[in-house]
């Protein structure tokens, strides 16, 4: 018959790990909420209405704000989206609808590898296809390299949504005589749209904030400039570069225009999560 | 319902050829040869529809491959340069034109080390209170609150690690580690807040959701019976997490700690800000350092000769090989895991 101390022992021991993963997870919140507060501490004391309408100014003046960055942001997050969006959802189809052969697996496992492929590879490789063609860096070059990084999570989200719409949909319309591309525009597609459209946001949300490919792509630029074919500025470049600054006035700025990014993207994110993933999952059981 | 053809139908208030009266009048019965047999069957719409979607999926290919060649191509000229040397040098000098990149494997090394050292307690923590431990209604709160550290931008970790954490290390957490664990050697020199132990924290904060939402999903699926089992011989919980649970799962931990590793390798914003940005190799882990993602951020828009260029493109590429490799293993292991649930696409 084991002891009492042995009993005791092993109650002590769970108590003992419970209470640790406990911590450890009240830590890592912690840590979220910590970051996040401090943000919104600091955000929210510099943002004003100049931040939004005024572009930088110069050293030692206070005021100014990042309108062109946002509209910068923008422009390349538009670009990158018509790039991205149309070829990730189209070999999204190709993997769900035709890709059971060996292709397929290499276009899967070639997605995969894409998605790991550090950020800032991409803007080299981005900077070598496009600027170095140009001659000068663009925002063409930035929504670029933006492309390649939302492709494959558009990729894989769509055909994870695609293989949820059940067969028998398919075998109906087959059924019915309709063939096989109009079956898939008009009838899979559509099924599976909110999934898919939580996928391109997801993808979306994931690139707004990106700096480093956009480093020697888009460049960042101190005006305005609407030309897709100029160095255009973006507001997570000109975060880094107000944080790196020693100007207390930019530093200010920083923290603003990183509200305004967390905002965003924090946004998406939760709107994705609480309104289309669960009138997905509505939909798909 | 489909349209009465118009040849059949007696429309007697409109003339029965098509445009303007005086445009040559178009035969209805088609006389002209069909196309061949052999063309209808291959160029369908649904042939056309595949095909445009097989494009899109060689796109995909196609980017990798481009990927590839271009960094090859471009490096080549520091390849041929310096071979191997490349890999075992250590002097970094654009002006002379002298370049070895062990001072930046180094610190990539050694600050995804620190990173791991740190995020895996805490991640793998988090993951088994999550599954295993907490009452129902916490499981999706803090599940969503790990994943949306994962939301946040590298840039905005940056910021916050430049005027909060670099300050706190200051004053705090290497002073602390110096009078602590100062007898390993690995913490000497003056604490400047800035260095490796700092861009180390940062990188643990950031890959702590991606190593706690594949633990998740790798904990899901090992079978309810093997816990019911261990609880019925009579396993505390902890003694059943322990033998019926991580033991089972462990490849797959494994494999998102590698994953994890894969992330903060490749981190480069972030770092570039907290790590000092000094191309030496130090022993100890206050003093700053480099990490090879930051030294592209840092001097490629800049780099003046095609060299030096070169040389960035080169550790370009030998940071895309290794992410490369690392995440492949991982990605393996994890399969042994989960395969027969196809694990969901790595929840960002």
């Amino acid at each position: 018959m084991p002891s009492k101390f042995v009993q005791l022992r092993r109650q002590i021991t769970d108590r003992f790990f419970t209470g640790l993963a406990a911590g450890l997870s009240v830590v890592v919140i912690g840590a979220l909420v910590a970051i996040l507060a401090y943000l919104v501490l600091r955000g929210a004391g510099s943002l004003n209405w100049a931040f939004f309408t005024e572009i930088q100014k110069p050293v030692g003046e206070s005021g100014g704000g990042m309108a062109n960055g946002i509209v910068g942001s923008i422009m390349i997050l538009a670009i990158a989206s018509c790039i991205g969006v149309p070829l990730g959802i189209g070999a999204g189809v190709y993997l769900a609808e035709f890709g059971r052969g060996r292709l397929g697996k290499l276009v899967r496992f070639t997605a995969d590898v894409l998605n790991g492929v550090p950020s800032i590879v991409i803007g080299m490789v981005a900077w070598g296809l496009v600027v170095v063609q140009q001659k000068h860096f663009s925002a063409f070059a930035g929504g670029v390299a933006l492309a390649i990084m939302m492709i494959p999570t558009v990729t894989r989200a769509t055909e994870e949504m695609l293989l949820l719409v059940p067969q028998s949909v398919r075998e109906a319309a087959f059924g019915l005589g309709i063939p096989q591309w109009r079956t898939t525009v008009s009838i899979t597609l559509p099924s599976a749209r909110a999934g898919i459209l939580t996928g391109v946001m997801l993808a979306f949300a994931r690139v707004a904030g990106e700096t480093a490919p956009l480093l020697f792509t888009a460049f960042g630029n101190q005006f305005w400039n609407l030309s897709p074919s100029q160095p255009i500025a973006a507001m997570p470049l000109q975060i880094y570069t107000y944080a790196l600054s020693p100007y207390d006035e930019w530093h200010r700025q920083a923290w603003a225009g990183a509200l305004v990014l967390v905002l965003l993207i924090v946004g998406t994110t939760t709107l994705v999560r609480f309104v289309f993933l669960r009138r997905m999952m509505g939909g798909a059981r | 319902m489909p349209k009465p053809s118009r040849g059949r139908v007696a429309d007697s208030s409109q003339p029965e050829s098509m445009g303007t009266p005086d445009s040559p009048r178009i035969s209805l019965v088609t006389t002209a040869r069909k196309a061949p047999a052999w063309y209808r069957t291959v160029f369908t719409l649904d042939n056309g529809f595949r095909g445009l979607m097989l494009l899109a999926a060689l796109c995909v290919l196609g980017i990798v491959g481009l990927i590839v060649s271009e960094l090859m191509q471009r490096s080549s000229l520091a390849w041929h340069a310096f071979g191997l040397k490349f890999f075992v040098g250590s002097q970094w000098d654009p002006v002379s034109g002298d370049f070895g990149a062990v001072p930046f494997l180094y610190g990539t090394l050694v600050s995804s080390l620190i990173a791991l050292v740190i995020a895996v307690p805490l991640a793998v923590a988090v993951a088994v209170f999550v599954t295993e431990m907490c009452p129902k209604p916490l499981r999706k709160p803090i599940a969503y609150s790990t994943e949306l550290l994962a939301a946040i931008p590298s840039v905005i970790y940056g910021l916050w690690a430049m005027f909060v954490l670099v300050p706190l290390s200051r004053a705090y957490v290497e002073p602390w580690c110096m009078k602590y664990l100062g007898w390993s050697g690995l913490f000497e020199g003056p604490p400047f807040g800035i260095g490796m132990l700092t861009a180390g924290i940062v990188l643990a904060i950031m890959i702590i959701p991606i190593i706690s939402s594949i633990t998740r999903e790798v904990l899901a699926v090992v079978p309810q019976h093997q816990r019911e089992a261990a609880l019925a011989l009579g396993a505390t919980r902890w003694e059943m997490i322990r033998v019926a649970v991580l033991s089972n799962a462990r490849a797959g931990i494994v494999g998102a700690i590698i994953l994890g590793l894969g992330r903060a390798l490749g981190e480069t914003i972030a770092v570039t800000m907290v790590i000092g940005n000094t191309p030496q190799i130090a022993k100890s882990l206050l003093a700053p350092g480099y990490t090879m993602a930051s030294v592209i951020a840092n001097e490629f828009a800049e780099a003046p000769d095609d060299l030096y260029r070169s040389a960035l493109m080169e550790v370009g590429l030998a940071l895309f090989l290794v992410t490369i490799l690392v995440n492949i293993l991982a990605g393996l292991m994890v399969w042994t895991v989960t395969r027969g649930n196809p694990a969901r696409a790595h929840a960002q």
